[in-house]
Order: C-alpha cells, then structure tokens, then sequence
C-alpha cells in the first residue's frame, strides 16, 4: 500500500512538480505556503486534476501516467479524501455520510449501516449518528469525515488543512485524536497543512513545497534544526545564512564572517535561535567573538519576549525579555552592539 | 368576482364541458410538466456541468420559447410534427403517430413552451449548488450516476421543486401554442383556457365562470404546492 507519485500540473503562470512517496502506515505532510501548490498536489493523487505528467502509483497500481495516456478517475482508486471544509452531504445525517462510500463499493445497506455506526463510535461520535452536518460542531464534523474516509479502507488517506477550520481549543483536541486515528491506519497518508505544529505532530515525515516544488524533506527534528530555505527558517523560528566555511569561520556575503560551532568546510548554512542574540548599548568586551553593530527595525511581542528585528552586515531577529528592552531604550532606529556566541550557532552543508 | 352569476353557478359548474375542461387541463399540465423534467433536469445538467461546442447556442435556444409568441411556436410545432413536417410525415409512417390535434399534441405544445421555466430554475440551481460535494462523493467511489442521484439531485430538489411548479403553472395557462398545435376540440384538446376564449364569444357569465375555476384550481394547487414543496424545503 505504498505510493510512489510524481506530479506535474501545468496552469498558465505556476508549474508543480513534486515526487512524493509514502510508505504503508507511514503519515507524510505537505508544508508550504499558501499557493505553493500543496492541494493541487492532493488533487491530483485523488484524481480530481488530472496531472499533465509524471506518474501516480500506488500498491503496485499505475493509477497515472500521461505518457502512456493512463487516468483512473477518482471512483475507481482506493483512496479516501478528508477535505478542507469537510464536505459532509448535508441532506444525508452522519450515519448515512459515512455509510455512503461502503453503500458505493456495494457493501449491503445493514452491514454498510452497522459499520458505519462503528466507525462512528470510534472517533466518539456513537451518540450523534442521526444528526445532521449542520447540527455538529466544527470538531465533531472533522471527526464524521474523517471516518467516512476512513470507513472505505482506503489504501491512501488524502487530508486537506485537516484542522485548519477549527478554533484553538478544539484544534487541540482535534489534533491529538487525529494523531491516533492516523496511527492506527494501516495504509499511507499525505495530510497538507500550512501550520508546521501541524505538520510536526501528525507526521513521520516532512516534504516543504514552495512554488510548486519540493525544497526540503526531513522529519520534524531534521526541518527544525537545519531549515534549507528562509520559508523554513521563519516557520522553525531561527535566522538563517547561507555563506562559504572555512573550519568554523563562515563568510557570509558582504564580507560578513560569523564563528559556529561547528567546523565544516565550502558552501554552508548557518543557523541560530533569536533567543541567542544578545543586544548591548556599548561595544560588549569579553568572550563573544561574533559582535557588529545594528539599527533596530521593528519591536514586536513574541510569546514572554519581545522580537526585535534588526538591521546591519546581516539582518538578524533577536530576543530580549521586555526589562532588557526598556534598559536599553529598544524602539525603531536605536544604534545596538548585537552579540552571538559561537556555541549557539550551527553550520551544515548547503 | 362582482360580474359573477352567483345564483346559476352551480348548474354551470356541473355542465359536462366545464368539467372535461377542467380535467384535461389538469392532466396535460401534469403530463407536460413530468415530460418537462424527464427531458429538462438532463439539459440543464449538459447546460451547467459539461462543456461541449455550442453550448451558448444551446442555452439560447432553450430560452426561445419564452420570448417567442406562443401562437409562433405552435406553427413551429406544425411545421416539425404536422403530416408533411420535418418528423411528423417519418412518425407517421414509421409508427403511425400523428401529434397535431390529439391530447398528446396539447402535452406536446405545453412542454414546448413551459419547459424552458424548469430548465431555467434547475440550471441555477445547479450553478448554485457546490460541485466540490460531487468530488466528495467520487472520492468515495461513487460513479457518475450515484453521484447525480444521491448527491446532485437532492442538493438541487428545492430548485428542481420550484422549476416544476412554475412550469405547472406555466403549462395550465397555456393558450397560443395549443390552439394552433392541437386545436379546440372539447373533449380531446379543448383546455380551460381555451374554453374560457370560446365561452366569451357565445356567454360572458359561462366565461367568467371558467375563469373563476381555473383561478381558484390554480391558485389551490400553487399554494399547496409551495407549502410542500418549495416553503418547506427553504
């Protein structure tokens, strides 16, 4: 129940070209912006946009291919859709929209029926089974599609922003539940998500797709220690660089050079938490090696702290706790000494 | 309503004609009105949810009946069903069919020319209902034709429930397309409306009579019918 996909979908000003595979039990995110392609790619594996090359294949099956002029529509694949909006039938009451996919591979209308009071029992909705779309909750409706998808045994479950609809606290919830759920499913799944919390507590793995490709993969410890791309690094919360290493001094463009940690040698990205950044009024002496002046940009609150964005030989977001900032007299324009210790940065190879 | 001959109502009432008008208004209409939507859901599905060259064409001549002059559409209808028209001279002598001047002729005029109403009201509908739940319903393996039965057609019921009642109403009043296709025979294509026309050449009272008939059937029906139907599903 593997799926091996490459997808390439033409529309006149964007091109997505992804290769994609998920292994059985396996859950994969698709993280991006938006408009990066991310459900068109879920479309095209569901055959809702047919691709215009590439391949779909999926447990041996050649769902796919524009060479050879192949295209399963979508009622002939196993494969099983949680959308965005959900798209629960609102004429049909929970029961009957999950029993609607067995109902369509002609499982028997009693047993269609008693499974699907199952499945609803399952994601605890057991009690709510004759009420309809419109009588549940955000949270409850996520949870009757979730099993109608999954009540067809699908051999890849497709989630589109699963939790994207849903307030905070149900978000939560929601999410934790999911997470079983996704466990416990024995086939592939590929859930696309714009929210790295998302996409880092649902999936094994993550794929990042900005303008219709693919610019990192990893699983979550990989994407929040080594971002790739400045999308990345804004998600995961670090400053980023890219520059050329010489042991463990990076030369950033601009003649910039920054000591890590680490010890690497060519083309490399440097990489560290805002929180490692100290500000100081006057030219600090002592043990930080990486010191250069800056202007402060923007202040803006962040979590208990305040993010300064700063200006200089390299733009840079620093934390400071809100007593700092006052100390120091923080507002758009101020003349800073920005200080980095070398322990606190990493470098790994581009 | 003034003008009434109250006290010979009645009498009028019961005078077979009026009664056999009465009932075969009622049945071509119905009858016109499931042609309309066995003939007319389908086209307004091509209409809203398929591309094929000439569909512009096609909406537009959907809509020629309504500004067409009813009594010019029936001569189309002649031209086509007559003896020596374009089908009607091959129905005659493949099954011996003859349209003009029967019942059928009058169903055939009322369809042709209150048709357009339900196709109107089932392609907004449809246009209006979200195609991403007929999507939804493939993803879950269902073919095309589950997809329209379980999910399109009951999304769209209540415009499908208002077409129908408009081209009903549409279909009862018909007047112009039915005389000049089917005739005024009392009896076989004689309908309210065109005995109202007959009876005021003879007796103005007889015509105020049927007129008062066919509104009060027509207003009962509208209104039983949007209670049900339309009101209900809103």
């Amino acid at each position: 129940m593997s799926l091996d996909a490459h997808l390439v979908v033409e529309r006149t000003g964007f091109r997505l070209d992804v290769e994609l595979t998920a292994e059985p039990g396996e859950v994969v995110a698709l993280l991006g912006p938006n408009g990066a392609g991310k459900t068109t790619a879920l479309r095209a594996l569901a055959g809702l946009t047919p691709i215009d090359g590439g391949h779909v294949v999926l447990d041996g099956r050649r769902l796919d291919d524009p060479a050879a002029n192949a295209f399963t529509p979508p009622e002939h694949r196993r494969i099983g859709v949680v959308f965005q909006d959900y798209l629960l039938f609102p004429h049909l009451s929970a029961v009957e929209n999950v029993a609607f996919g067995m109902r369509c591979r002609h499982v028997p209308r009693r047993a269609a029926r008693e499974r699907a009071h199952a499945w609803l029992d399952r994601v605890g909705l057991g009690e709510h089974a004759r009420k309809r779309p419109r009588q549940l909750s955000g949270g409850q409706a996520q949870r009757v599609a979730l099993a109608r998808a999954l009540a067809t045994e699908p051999q890849l479950l497709l989630l589109d922003e699963p939790l994207a609809a849903l307030d905070a606290r149900t978000r939560l919830d929601t999410r934790a539940q999911l997470r079983g759920h996704l466990r416990a499913h024995p086939g592939a799944t590929v859930l696309v998500t714009h929210d790295p919390l998302d996409a880092m507590m649902l999936a094994d793995r993550l794929v990042i797709v900005e303008d219709g490709a693919v610019v990192q993969t990893g699983d979550a410890a990989t994407i929040t220690t080594r971002p790739r791309t400045d999308y990345v690094a804004r998600l995961v919360g670090l400053n980023l660089y890219r520059g050329r290493s010489d042991a463990t001094v990076v030369r950033l463009p601009g003649d910039f050079t920054l000591t890590t940690a680490t010890a690497q040698d060519g083309e490399v990205f440097v990489a560290f938490p805002p929180a490692a950044v100290a500000l100081f009024a006057e030219r600090p002496d002592g043990s930080p090696r990486n010191t250069w002046p800056a202007v402060v940009e923007t202040v803006s609150r962040h979590g208990d702290n305040l993010r300064i964005e700063l200006r200089g030989p390299i733009t840079v977001a620093a934390d400071v706790t809100p007593g700092a900032a006052v100390q120091l007299e923080l507002a758009p324009g101020r003349k800073v000494w920005a200080a980095l210790k070398a322990t606190e940065a990493t470098s790994y190879p581009a | 309503m003034i003008r009434a001959p109250w006290a010979t109502l009645p009498q009028r009432l019961t005078q077979p004609g009026v009664l056999a008008a009465l009932r075969l208004s009622l049945v071509t209409a119905t009858l016109a009105t499931g042609v309309s939507l066995l003939l007319g859901v389908p086209l307004a599905w091509l209409l809203a949810r398929t591309r094929f060259p000439g569909r512009k064409f096609a909406r537009a001549l959907v809509t020629v009946p309504l500004v067409l002059p009813p009594v010019v559409g029936g001569v189309a209808l002649l031209l086509v069903f007559g003896r020596r028209g374009l089908l009607g001279g091959w129905l005659d002598a493949t099954f011996g069919i003859s349209l003009p001047f029967t019942t059928a002729g009058v169903v055939v005029a009322e369809t042709f020319v209150a048709m357009p109403f339900l196709v109107i009201s089932v392609e907004g509908a449809l246009r209006g209902a979200d195609a991403r739940y007929e999507e939804a319903a493939a993803t879950l393996g269902a073919s095309p034709w589950t997809v329209f039965r379980r999910v399109t057609l009951p999304l769209i019921a209540p415009g499908v429930a208002a077409g129908a009642v408009l081209c009903w109403a549409r279909a009862l009043g018909e007047f112009g397309a039915t005389i000049t296709f089917a005739g005024n025979f009392p009896g076989r294509t004689q309908t309210m409306p065109l005995a109202v026309y007959l009876a005021l050449e003879q007796d103005l009272d007889a015509t105020i009579v049927l007129s008062l008939v066919l509104l009060g059937v027509s207003v009962a029906i509208l209104v039983a019918l949007r209670e049900r139907w339309v009101g209900g599903a809103a």
